[in-house]
């Protein structure tokens, strides 16, 4: 069937007409809101408070769920929202990195919102089309898509019966049919989920953008925490954007200047170092595979080990030399010279439904290669490239898949599961053939992998409850917390990484804190103070990022020549500078890196305390896994015996000659954890948290953050 | 595969292209005045697709396209291509204004100026030679 058929079988459920051209120093000062429910579009302002406490992006998602849901919303009531936005200086095509949409929800897996950071147009193109954010509610009887078009100021609601369920074909599909021509294909953008995500908790949603020189419709995910899942579940097959005019001051800067100078000035610096610092345009994010995995950090069984040798299979040079098409602009917004978003071109698929089509893998970026690759065990570079293509696809969060999978892989390992119940599967760590099975069976809703789909928490109980499985030991090694699977870094032997991951507001993340290298490798943060300080400074930094539609790269993974003299090498301090300068230039205001840092501690905070309203943010909720903070069987204290032995001697003043295996794993789970529960009693006290981690009212206050129903919550936890 | 270069222009044809001697240049700046005129109706040195400057070792240093093309593999929107000439032209209704092009450039002559939205750089018109009173730039086909 083609684009035209497709359309001509489109209902039209509404319409609505709206003014364009309001946007105006990185603002439109209003928000889109879409009840599919009832089929009402409407405007809502944006108050200068809003803005001033909010700021954008992740900050408006949170601020407009939290008028839209009440105490006791599920992620499958019909007041769920999803909320799309940029932030301030989204858009912006000069300086790396400025094109990123935030998205948030009340998430399937953790109960709490959930927030992701995604790449592709929409995000620009939802602004330039004269809205900061877009909000999503109710639900609909049937599939539908919503179409907004940017340049005539124009939305549609069409029930949408034919058109594909998976994002590359659902992608290509609406690309072409809301575009004029092939040239035209550049300013359509498009969210999608996939076949996978209504029988899954960890569904993804899929970002388009169209790339020129490949001339196919990529994808950009927002991964984490089932968003995918809740769209699906709310019957919306796909939202599309359109915006022909994109020019270097559609996001009209105050200071334009100042915005361009301070990007060319990264430009130049990226083109002179990246070849030799991160070499990112050239593999990704691929390249730290090999980086961990020297450092014993690579995820490897179910987060047992740090490496394997067969680690070499799928080294980033691998992925580079065979598979990834070099030398092309692969930003995933227009701008971003660092290009991190490569891609495996006419890869050829061996399984599933699309088996011998030629297609277009975006990645694999290291957490998926970690994921689905070392903590498999499946060192196969094609075998993780078709599961990452399967994955997008489908709208499968590789990383939750992946650390899922581990999970089961390790039971099955163990004998806690078998073949019996896993319907046939076997799988074991290695078997490639099994997970991309395991993939299928969520696409198609049946056999394991929907039971699979739902994430570590259920698979606890249901492991415990239907087959006798010892509760204790997989909480021990299943990795999740907060209901959310840890990302792909190994933090056994990183305290500060154990309470980055851990206390992180949304679950185990690492885009709230990746401190591993700062306090294991470096040893820059040794003492309590200097991790909790670690712990309060670069989660609020990263959190900015989040507001503003900034990626996080193009701030640490290049650096100027200058930046080991700097005194707090860790922070970059020349791009913390340029980041002020950015949002100064778009904005108009003048804050300083200070006022960044408050800026994101409001939102933050405020992140906090919606955890609290829906139920979770407890203390509880913030401790790790036994397996996030140290050994918990015999292999893996023997796989590191003499540092864990080190640390009987120097640390816990104990001497490992005299004791039992179980007796030296029992004394170094003890004092883990004490230093654990230490470390957070000291985070929440420079956070301006109570003991139990609530935001005391004084900090409220202070932070400019004390709305009469924000206080009245956290009444109730002090 | 990716090949963009237009197809009109074949490589290995004639190519006309601003050429430079340092070792002759006066700084006497007629031609960033020329270039600047011609374009942008001002004589502005910052507006001029040729520039007059000295090196940090104090040489002088003269700042023109080779029409080389890098420029046009690192624009997004590939609003740069060479015309049937080969020349390496900018379409400004494309260009987002990214000015990666601008940092890419192995010349510095794709150039920024804070009162435009795109880029600009020579197309080898051959005004400022005309200017150049001892022929440190020239058009030469190569
Ligand atoms: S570094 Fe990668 S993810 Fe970040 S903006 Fe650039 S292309 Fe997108
Ligand atoms: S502007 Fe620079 S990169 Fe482009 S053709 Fe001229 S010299 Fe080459
Ligand atoms: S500034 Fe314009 S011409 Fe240069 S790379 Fe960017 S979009 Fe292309």
């Amino acid at each position: 069937m083609n684009v035209e058929e497709m359309r001509k079988s489109h209902k039209r459920l509404t319409e609505f007409a709206y003014q364009t051209g309001t946007i105006d120093r990185g603002y439109n000062n209003r928000t889109l809101y879409i009840n599919v429910s009832t089929n009402e579009i409407k405007e809502k302002p944006v108050s200068q408070e809003m803005k001033e406490k909010f700021i954008g992006g992740k900050g408006f998602g949170l601020k407009l769920m939290w008028d839209a849901v009440n105490d006791n919303t599920k992620w499958n009531d019909p007041e769920n929202t999803i909320v799309v936005s940029g932030g301030p200086v989204c858009g912006t095509t000069q300086y790396p990195g400025a094109g990123k949409s935030l998205v948030v929800s009340i998430s399937p897996a953790t109960g709490i919102v959930i927030d992701s950071n995604v790449g592709g147009y929409f995000g620009p193109y939802l602004k330039f089309s004269g809205f900061d954010a877009m909000a999503i509610q109710g639900k609909a009887e049937k599939d539908i898509i919503i179409y907004i078009n940017g340049d005539d100021g124009e939305i549609v609601i069409d029930e949408a019966p034919d058109e594909a369920l998976d994002g590359h074909v659902l992608g290509e599909q609406l690309t072409e049919m809301y575009a004029k021509d092939e040239k035209d294909k550049k300013n359509i953008s498009v969210i999608t989920a996939g076949s996978a995500a209504k029988h899954t908790y960890m569904g993804l949603l899929n970002f388009t953008f169209y790339d020129l020189r490949r001339q196919v419709t990529r994808l950009k995910q927002a991964g984490r925490g089932g968003i995918g899942t809740v769209f699906r579940d709310k019957n919306i097959k796909g939202i599309v954007v359109r915006y022909a005019g994109t020019k270097g001051n559609s996001n009209k800067p105050a200071n334009f200047d100042k915005v361009a100078r301070t990007g060319i000035k990264l430009h130049r610096e990226i083109e002179r170092l990246d070849d030799n610092l991160m070499r990112i345009r050239q593999v990704g994010t691929a390249n730290i595979i090999e980086v961990m995995s020297a450092h014993d950090l690579l995820p490897t069984h179910n987060f047992q080990y740090g490496t394997h040798e067969n680690v070499v299979n799928i080294h980033s040079n691998v992925f580079r030399d065979n598979y990834l098409t070099q030398g092309l602009p692969d930003g995933c917004w227009f701008g971003c010279s660092l290009a991190c978003a490569k891609a495996a071109d006419k890869f050829k698929l061996k399984t599933g439904p699309y088996a011998g089509k030629l297609v277009t893998v975006d990645g694999p970026e290291y957490e998926t290669a970690a994921g689905v690759g070392s903590n498999l065990g499946i060192f196969d570079p094609e075998a993780i490239l078709e599961i990452n293509f399967y994955c997008d696809t489908y709208a499968i969060d590789t990383i939750s898949f992946g650390t899922t999978t581990a999970f089961v892989m390790e039971c099955f390992e163990r004998g806690i599961i078998n073949k019996d119940i896993t319907g046939g599967l076997e799988l074991k760590f290695g078997n490639k053939e099994a997970a991309l099975e395991l993939l299928h069976q969520m696409s198609r809703g049946e056999g394991f992998g929907p039971i699979v789909g739902k994430g570590i928490r259920k698979l606890k109980q249901y492991f415990a409850d239907n087959h006798g499985a010892d509760y204790d030991f997989l909480h021990d090694i299943g990795m999740e917390a907060k209901g959310l699977e840890y990302s792909q870094y190994m933090s056994k032997e990183s305290l500060a990484q154990q309470g980055g991951y851990t206390f992180a507001n949304k679950g185990p993340q690492h885009d709230e804190a990746w401190l591993i290298f700062m306090d294991m490798v470096n040893n820059q943060i040794p003492t309590f103070d200097d991790k909790a300080e670690a712990l309060h400074y670069f989660p609020m930094f990263r959190t900015w990022f989040g507001l503003m539609g900034f990626c996080k790269l193009p701030w640490n993974d290049i650096f100027p020549e200058s930046n080991k003299y700097q005194d707090e090498p860790a922070k970059i301090p020349e791009h913390v500078q340029n980041y002020v300068d950015v949002y100064n230039g778009v904005t108009g205001f003048h804050i300083d890196k200070d006022e960044l840092i408050l800026q994101s501690e409001r939102v933050y905070n405020f992140q906090k305390v919606f955890n609290l309203r829906l139920g979770g943010g407890s203390r509880e909720s913030d401790i790790a896994p036994y397996r996030a903070v140290g050994p918990v069987t015999k292999e893996e204290y023997l796989s590191r015996e003499d540092r864990y032995n080190k640390e009987m001697i120097e640390k816990i003043g104990m001497d490992p000659s005299n004791m039992t295996l179980e007796e030296r794993i029992a004394a170094t789970r003890e004092y883990r954890m004490k230093q654990y529960y230490k470390l957070m009693d000291t985070v929440y006290a420079r956070k301006g948290w109570s003991d139990q981690g609530v935001p005391t009212i004084e900090k409220l206050q202070e932070l400019g953050m004390d709305f009469p129903d924000v206080i009245e919550v956290v009444k109730r936890y002090l | 595969m990716y090949n963009i270069i237009d197809s009109k222009y074949e490589r290995g044809a004639i190519l006309k292209v601003l050429t430079k001697n340092e070792n002759i240049c006066v700084e006497c700046h007629q031609c960033e005045d020329a270039c600047s005129v011609a374009f942008f109706k001002a004589a502005d040195r910052e507006k001029s697709s040729v520039r007059v400057d000295r090196k940090k070792t104090g040489e002088i240093n003269l700042t023109t396209c080779t029409q080389c093309g890098v420029c046009i593999d690192v624009c997004p929107v590939q609003a740069i291509s060479r015309d049937k000439n080969g020349i390496v032209r900018i379409n400004k209704k494309e260009c987002v204004g990214c000015f990666m092009c601008v940092a890419a450039c192995p010349e510095d002559a794709m150039m920024y100026n804070k009162d435009l939205i795109e880029p600009f750089k020579c197309v080898s018109c051959g005004i400022c030679t005309q200017e150049c009173p001892t022929g440190a730039i020239k058009i030469e086909d190569i």
